[in-house]
């Protein structure tokens, strides 16, 4: 038994702002697998919801004229690891939303909802970090765009104004254009897991698989929000896929990340596996493109 | 032969359907809902209460609190009742608490017509509190001057005991012996049975009646009657299926609070289910215990004295107390002879949640302590870990002089063979020695002890009720109790076997009802074939005795010239079929002349105890940059006696193997230190391990049969729970040269130990 007072349904984009106008103090509602936990555990008890579950139209994976692809923030987990288009072009998302909870978590729990709850240890959020994704929101000022990393605010707080909705994440062409990737989760078991941390690396390589025309690498649980490793993806621009550069580019994220001691896992622990994780999916991402890092001498 | 054969359960079908009835699915509709208010501070006295605002709130029926309830205390462990009262248990509880002595602890609790009312009542239940310090370890606890738990317990020792055997002092002085000196520890964890506590209650005929998911129904009667200073015949509790225990359920939990509330609203029906958070942060844990074991070893590897300081952490309140840690001091002096022993244990009270039964019952503890320091002796003197057991380990012939317990075959041997074979052990020991990289495979092992029942410590009994249908076929009735592990289908093997009768023959009264149910007492220390096996034994051979000395009236066969076979009387001399037990039955009942309802009820004391011994293996591939183990394979080899049901013998190992690979590798219930509160009380925090982390769970059995025991059977429902933890400890040493001496072996310990060690 949930303690809601009221539940809206939308019965459109422009319904669900209006419902959000009329009544402000209401929470927006998807698949429900956060806000339903919030309202059980007390935090939101007895709070209004508008519910957006009904729209389709923000369901499903498409591609637009100039190849960007459009996520409609309804999107679920699972229908996105399964989606032809995201296998194709950014099958690391795929792999990375394959890592959430368990099925019955990923059959209900959408894209939207994994950014929007600003959660810094989700496991979309650094994959679409490190891929530049853009966030589209609607609300009574109409339609804005903002890159993803823009969108987070802090912990647990995004980008999201007075009855505004997120209705799509879009990748451009640009980003996923000869590019592969390599998510690893590290958490402290293999199924219904929250990532202790986790880090995204995707790579572009030059023609001849030589040198690595452009390194992306977003972390979570690496800072208060998921993170890029800005500084480290400058530094390895250009760099020659030589022996030892992973652990130079292991070595060098620690200047990026900001890790804190908490209980889940100490600050030296997760600045340890930072290093070792971007170290491998680096490694991973490469061979995914076709490159391959010779042995060390 | 139907004991033996690997019959389907008999609540398969309807488990698997959704048609069987947990005590939620019995609550009528219309109840009232009662929920706990629970303490936000660790230890404190409550000052004041203000229930005004909860009691405004529309649907709330009655706020209780603290101030209300009966000032006497009670007990509420599942341990048979002592007329000894040096013997009994502690009473140390109220139902709702004054002195709040942990965080979580019990304070009020609101009544209301509905989930939400009652919830949000209790988040305006206003508490005034006088904080005092508290203490959550317990060599911290025992200190002088630390915060005071019970009144009646100085230094917050709940109880002492030791085990002195020899001289040690004497002993230790032998020239060339090798000292081994460690430390272990062991967290709290918890039994995460998939239903959690739950009980309704309601007053009918000037009774209270309680439906509880429970393992101990006989017991919980006697807990409830206590707690509520009513005579013992004034309650019934009543058991449906339960959705498993593991020992938390061996305990009385809210069921006296839930007898209580409906007492103080008019005996209306009161249904208390304790969300999840609760049975994490409320119900009971598995003991922490920490262990000081110094072991003097001559270089063949012969102990020759060994001494051992233990500390339980026992949280709160008494519940089983000192008995879980008793448990494993006595098995040490036991599982590897020596002759010099000092073994002192402490059972302290601290502020963190309450320590009870849970599978295993302290031996997962010791087994972990024991078992790795017996491969450090092995591994420092050079000898291979597999000959070293083989040489020290309790020798056939053994006897314990205090529960006469022996161990009548080779079972360590035989056992070891199965499990050394499976995973092809002393190949891959001697391969995975000194091996560099970052990925590392290893191969470890561990042997177990335990034993069967609680006898000669406390009551071994059980009874048994038959009775007999117009079609011959039986009800079958016991105080053992089915909590999931399939203790139902075994007992209806065991009445069709010496009755003579189908197995379709037997319908066995699942629930138990201690209005009608005899007196058994319960699912705990894997006693249930053993002590129930007795009892249907004994209660199946007179009723066949009875019914063939009645069947003489219509076949005019002296009795002892017949038998009854396949659900028919038949002549022994000739195996001609006389008549049908149905034919019996029926003629007899509605017999003009001389009729009889046949029924059969007897009560059996048990005055035995039985070892169950057995070895676990595992191999495990270790991520050292990573910090991670993963189990590749994992086998349990038991020596568990003539098996009833091998299929369901082998589920039932394979369950205890997934518990010990969650207490190995990732199981841990964390405490804030500064504030006390439990951080990890959720399944999404505390990382009970899911089959994605196991490995295929190998099964084998040596079937000895048990001299002593009804149907050769003797403990399984507890010891698989013992051996892997140990055994992946061993594993991860032979991997990569680092001994741990704690659980889980988490990433953060791994961590911790590889840098210490220069790996990372």
């Amino acid at each position: 038994m949930y303690d809601i007072k009221a539940l809206y349904e939308a019965k459109s984009v422009e319904n669900a702002i209006e419902l959000m106008k009329e009544h402000p103090e209401a929470k927006i509602i998807a698949g429900g697998s956060d806000v339903l936990i919030k309202i059980r555990e007390g935090k939101m008890a007895g709070c209004e919801l508008v519910s957006i579950y009904g729209l389709d139209e923000l369901r499903g994976v498409s591609m637009a004229e100039d190849g960007t692809l459009r996520i409609g923030s309804l999107t679920s987990f699972s229908h996105i690891t399964k989606d032809p288009l995201i296998k194709k072009y950014i099958g690391v998302l795929g792999e990375a939303v394959d890592m959430v909870g368990g099925p019955q978590i990923r059959a209900i729990g959408t894209i939207g909802g994994n950014t929007c709850n600003g959660v810094t240890s989700a496991d979309s959020a650094s994959t679409l970090l490190a891929w530049d994704a853009i966030v589209e929101l609607n609300g009574p000022e109409g339609v804005r765009t903002l890159p993803l990393e823009e969108f987070y605010l802090g912990p647990g707080k995004v980008d999201l104004k007075s009855a505004e909705l997120q209705t799509a994440l879009l990748i451009p062409k640009e980003s996923y254009e000869n590019c592969a990737g390599f998510y690893i989760k590290y958490g402290m078991r293999n199924a219904m897991e929250i990532a202790t941390t986790g880090c995204s690396v995707n790579v572009r390589l030059s023609s001849d698989k030589k040198t690595l025309e452009r390194l992306r690498i977003g972390f979570g649980v690496a800072g208060p929000v998921p993170r890029r490793a800005r500084k480290t993806e400058e530094e390895f621009k250009g760099a020659s896929l030589e022996a030892g550069l992973p652990e130079k580019i292991g070595d060098a994220v620690l200047k990026d990340v900001e890790p804190r001691d908490s209980w889940r896992a100490s600050k030296d622990m997760r600045l340890h596996l930072c290093s070792t994780m971007t170290e491998r999916a680096f490694i991973e991402a490469v061979s995914r493109c076709g490159g391959e890092i010779p042995e060390k001498a | 032969m139907i004991v033996g054969k690997s019959i389907p359960r008999i609540d398969a079908a309807d488990k698997a359907t959704g048609r069987t009835k947990y005590t939620d699915d019995l609550c009528a509709k219309g109840a009232l809902v009662a929920k706990i208010c629970h303490s936000t501070v660790t230890h404190a006295l409550v000052k004041s209460i203000d229930t005004s605002a909860a009691e405004a709130i529309p649907g709330v029926v009655k706020v209780v609190t603290c101030f209300d309830v009966p000032e006497h205390m009670f007990p509420t462990a599942g341990h048979p009742w002592s007329t000894d009262p040096s013997h009994q248990d502690i009473c140390d509880r109220h139902l709702l608490e004054k002195h709040v002595r942990y965080y979580g602890d019990d304070v009020a609790a609101v009544i209301a017509e509905d989930e939400i009312a009652a919830s949000r009542a209790v988040r305006a239940i206003k508490i005034e509190y006088e904080e005092l310090p508290f203490v959550l370890d317990p060599e911290e606890a025992i200190k002088d001057g630390a915060p005071l738990l019970h009144e009646t317990f100085p230094n917050n020792i709940l109880k002492h005991t030791e085990i002195k055997k020899g001289n040690l002092e004497e002993a230790v002085k032998e020239p060339g012996l090798i000292k081994f000196d460690d430390w272990f520890e062991t967290p709290t964890v918890q039994h995460c049975h998939i239903e959690n506590a739950i009980c309704f209650a309601w007053e009918e005929g000037g009774r209270i009646h309680v439906t509880s998911s429970t393992q101990i129904p006989h017991i919980t009667r006697r807990c409830v009657a206590q707690a509520l200073g009513v005579d013992w015949g004034l309650v019934r509790i009543v058991k449906p299926f339960v959705g498993g225990g593991f020992g938390d359920k061996q305990d009385a939990l809210y069921e006296p609070l839930c007898a209580f509330l409906t007492t103080r609203v008019g005996g209306r029906l009161v249904k208390l289910e304790c969300q999840r958070e609760e049975t994490f942060a409320n119900c009971r844990v598995r003991h922490a215990i920490r262990y000081h074991i110094i072991s003097w070893v001559r270089k063949d590897g012969t102990l020759v004295a060994r001494k051992v300081d233990c500390w339980s952490n026992q949280g709160a309140y008494a519940s089983h107390g000192h008995s879980i840690i008793a448990k494993g001091m006595g098995s040490i002096p036991q599982l590897y002879p020596c002759e010099n022993v000092e073994i002192n244990g402490w059972t302290v009270f601290t502020n963190i949640q309450v320590g009870g039964a849970m599978r295993g019952y302290g031996m997962p503890q010791v087994t972990f302590a024991v078992e790795s320091q017996t491969e450090d002796i092995a591994r420092k003197l050079g000898i291979d870990p597999l000959s070293y057991r083989r040489k020290h380990v309790m020798p056939k012939g053994f006897v314990d002089g205090f529960s006469k317990n022996e161990l009548y075959y080779d079972s360590f041997n035989e056992t070891l063979d199965l499990g050394a074979q499976y995973i092809d052990f002393e190949r891959k020991f001697k391969e995975y020695q000194n091996q560099t990289g970052d990925i590392r495979r290893g191969v470890g092992m561990s042997v177990f002890w335990y034993n069967t029942g609680v006898w000669p410590i406390s009551l071994e009994t059980s009874a048994c009720r038959m009775v007999m249908n117009q079609d011959g076929s039986i009800q079958l009735q016991v105080g053992e109790t089915e909590i999931g592990q399939g203790a139902d289908t075994a007992f209806s093997q065991m009445a069709a076997e010496t009755l003579g009768i189908p197995f379709e023959m037997v319908h066995i009264v699942s629930n138990q009802d201690t209005d009608v149910t005899p007196y058994g007492t319960g699912a705990y220390a894997s006693r249930q074939t053993y002590a129930a096996g007795m009892a249907i034994r004994g209660c199946a051979e007179e009723f066949k005795k009875h019914i063939l000395d009645v069947a003489y009236r219509y076949t005019r066969m002296q009795p002892y010239l017949m038998d009854i076979a396949d659900g028919n009387i038949v002549r022994t001399t000739d195996g001609r079929v006389l008549m049908s037990l149905g034919d019996l039955s029926l003629r007899l009942l509605y017999d003009m002349e001389q009729n009889e309802h046949l029924t059969m009820e007897k009560s059996t004391q048990i005055k035995s105890n039985a070892y169950s011994f057995g070895c676990g293996f595992a191999e495990v591939e270790v991520d050292i940059p990573m910090c991670t183990v993963k189990v590749l394979k994992a086998i349990n080899v038991h020596d568990a006696g003539t098996l009833v049901n091998p299929a369901l013998a082998r589920a039932q190992v394979q369950g205890g193997m997934s518990m010990a690979i969650g207490y190995a590798l990732s199981e841990k219930m964390l405490y804030d230190p500064k504030t006390g509160k439990l951080l990890n009380g959720n399944l999404l925090d505390y990382k009970l391990s899911t089959f994605m982390d196991h490995p295929e769970l190998e099964v084998k059995f040596v079937e000895n049969p048990e001299p002593t025991s009804a149907y050769g059977t003797k403990a399984l429902g507890e010891p698989p729970a013992l051996p892997l933890a140990p055994a992946i400890r061993n594993a991860i040493l032979n991997a990569t040269g680092v001994p741990l001496y704690e659980l889980p072996m988490r990433p953060h310990l791994l961590f911790k130990r590889f840098s210490e060690e220069g790996l990372i």
